[in-house]
């Protein structure tokens, strides 16, 4: 970045006649320029690597535009501001740090340590969501189709072992929240404030947030038929679910016994409420990111 | 026109034009041919920075609480969840309404390859902010990597001053290089390949959400511009820089250049950080009395700290074409 302080004639449009010295110079510049754009460009593709491998497959939010195996157009549409993160009740939703690739600061979701419980009811990420990149499309709750849930472990499963659960369901140190409607309509509280006990383990279909609102709409239709619900919000958060999503049921085992086992329905979203609090460690029941149901 | 014409030559990265004899308006050379008459003693100099004194910080200082204040609101609406503004500097809401980064939106837009609604709403919301205060402004007044890039510079330049590390330019051309290359490659593969190294989107998103792993990189640029070569990220890469100083064009927030007083002595364009735009106040190289400092100019005000006479100054507006 010189002056060129040199006393050329000034209508000539062309650069100064450079000295020796300032050549090897303009040349050294040029090398420096050429090695340093080729190294920033190559780092800013090395985004790519996690991406060929696949490395950056995540459970994503509510209406991700992606697929089972391809989250190509997810990737593209997010502009990785995190508004979606800001809005979880539960803060479920975490942003992907730079070893995802060209997915840095997009929006994932561990089950495990925190599931989507839609306790939002609204779906405030996809209503959030600045580009679409979570589809403004969906509605509800049962119209998500984030993954599916597998049995992936059936011997750790106490309900198939026939056993029940006493106590918190993630022990004391868990931070995970759940809502629980019963206790508080607008409130996620910790999971680790709301022991149980269960003669036969059922948490996984218990707190299934599609199978909550099923039970619900089957209370209010129950009730006075006409009668209008008191809350919009309640409403829209209770738009009940065409289909189940797990149950419990007496299924054959390998070996010919009859046991207890959850039952995993096409009304599945893949929230990993399920994943969340399944009591054994690792989770008999875990979310399949690679699969959605076929129900529409 | 000459104006907007020179600052897209020199946001492309082409050395100032120097004006020729013809194109220097009567009153101008009248100053250039007085001073040539009367060069200032060294005594006139000294007098004059004993005057004005050196280490003025008034605009940094703006700045910088600007710049905190802004990123500060960031956390603070997501922390305290008091909704004011909400997401990050590539996105978000300030009080409901959508705002995009300029940047952030077109890389979105040529890598998804459809305009969203919203998505379009928040660029030209943001875009009339960045005309109204100045483009660039952006840099300099809110992008966190420019706060922590300008505390780099003053540890390159204590080092250079020992003579430890020197000052490596490159050609400033290459960052339209960058540019095109990072446009072509969001549209080619339909990433947004640029944001997975972009220093702003990692530090905003860092302050809001906590740090991660990315923020190593953000370090191994700032080694680079402390060791090897002066601001090197602001000057020769970033896009969002090119994206905001093409915005800046149309912009009446300029600083502005009095050529009376200067005494050239360049105070003003060592501490810049894109010194070719004030290539008007090389000695004899004001073409007009009052000239605007080109777009590519991050309005931070540095100059007008440093400057003894008073030469620099913002002021609001475009300069009148005929100051003869």
């Amino acid at each position: 970045m010189s002056d060129s302080s040199t006393t050329t004639n000034m209508k000539s449009r062309g650069r100064p006649a450079l000295s020796g010295k300032r050549r090897a110079e303009a040349r050294r510049e040029f090398l420096r320029t050429s090695i340093m754009a080729a190294g920033v460009v190559g780092c800013s593709l090395l985004g790519f690597l996690p991406l060929v491998q696949g490395a950056s497959l995540r459970l994503r939010p509510p209406g991700a535009l992606k697929t089972t195996e391809n989250e190509k157009e997810f990737l593209s549409s997010c502009i990785k501001c995190g508004q979606c993160v800001q809005v979880c009740p539960v803060e479920a939703i975490k942003l992907a740090d730079i070893d995802e690739g060209f997915g840095i600061g997009t929006p994932y979701i561990e089950a495990r340590e925190q599931a989507c419980d839609f306790s939002c009811d609204g779906l405030q990420c996809v209503l959030a969501c600045p580009t679409g990149s979570l589809n403004h499309a969906l509605n509800f709750p049962a119209d998500t189709r984030m993954g599916f849930a597998k049995l992936s472990r059936p011997n750790a499963c106490l309900a198939i072992q026939g056993k029940g659960f006493k106590g918190q369901a993630r022990g004391p140190d868990f931070d995970g929240q759940l809502r629980y409607d019963e206790i508080d309509r607008w409130n996620p509280i910790p999971v680790a404030d709301h022991p149980y006990d269960l003669e036969l383990c059922d948490l996984c279909v218990r707190q299934c947030p599609i199978e909550i609102r099923i039970t619900q709409c089957a209370e209010k239709k129950e009730q006075a038929s006409g009668e209008r619900v008191a809350r919009v919000a309640e409403q829209v958060g209770n738009e009940c679910p065409p289909v189940h999503a797990i149950a419990l049921e007496r299924v054959a085992m390998p070996n010919g016994e009859m046991r207890m086992s959850p039952v995993i329905k096409e009304g599945c979203v893949g929230c990993g409420v399920c994943e969340m609090i399944c009591p054994p460690e690792p989770p008999a029941i875990v979310i399949d990111i690679h699969k959605i149901t076929d129900f529409t | 026109m000459g104006y907007i014409v020179e600052s897209l030559r020199q946001l492309a990265g082409a050395e100032p034009t120097r004006p020729a004899k013809e194109k220097i308006t009567s009153r101008a050379q009248e100053v250039h041919h007085h001073k040539k008459q009367n060069p200032f003693s060294k005594a006139e100099f000294e007098a004059i920075y004993a005057e004005h004194g050196t280490g003025r910080t008034k605009w940094r200082n703006r700045r910088w609480a600007t710049l905190i204040l802004v990123n500060l609101l960031f956390v603070v609406s997501y922390y305290f969840d008091v909704q004011i503004l909400e997401g990050a500097l590539t996105a978000s809401r300030f009080v409901g309404f959508h705002m995009a980064d300029l940047n952030s939106a077109l890389q979105v837009m040529l890598a998804y390859k459809h305009l969203v609604l919203n998505l379009v709403i928040g660029t030209v919301t943001i875009f009339i902010m960045w005309v109204l205060l100045g483009g660039r402004t952006f840099c300099s007044w809110v992008c966190p990597y420019h706060l922590l890039s300008e505390l780099a510079e003053k540890l390159h330049l204590l080092l250079a001053g020992k003579k430890l590390v020197r000052d490596h330019s490159f050609d400033r051309r290459v960052r339209s290089l960058f540019y095109l290359v990072f446009a072509l490659l969001a549209l080619i593969t339909g990433y947004t390949v640029f944001e997975t190294i972009s220093p702003t989107g990692i530090l905003s998103r860092a302050l809001i959400y906590g740090p991660g792993i990315a923020l190593v990189w953000v370090g191994l640029v700032l080694l680079f511009e402390i060791f090897y070569s002066r601001r090197a990220w602001c000057r020769y890469v970033c896009p969002i820089g090119m994206t905001y100083g093409l915005v800046g064009t149309v912009s009446p927030v300029r600083v502005k250049y009095n050529v009376k007083n200067c005494h050239h002595e360049g105070d003003c364009r060592k501490v810049c950080l894109v010194p070719h735009v004030l290539s008007m106040t090389i000695k004899g190289r004001a073409s007009n009395h009052d000239m605007d400092i080109g777009a590519d100019c991050t309005r931070c005000g540095m100059c007008v700290d440093i400057c003894p006479t008073d030469s620099l100054d913002f002021v609001l507006g475009y300069a009148k074409k005929s100051n003869k």
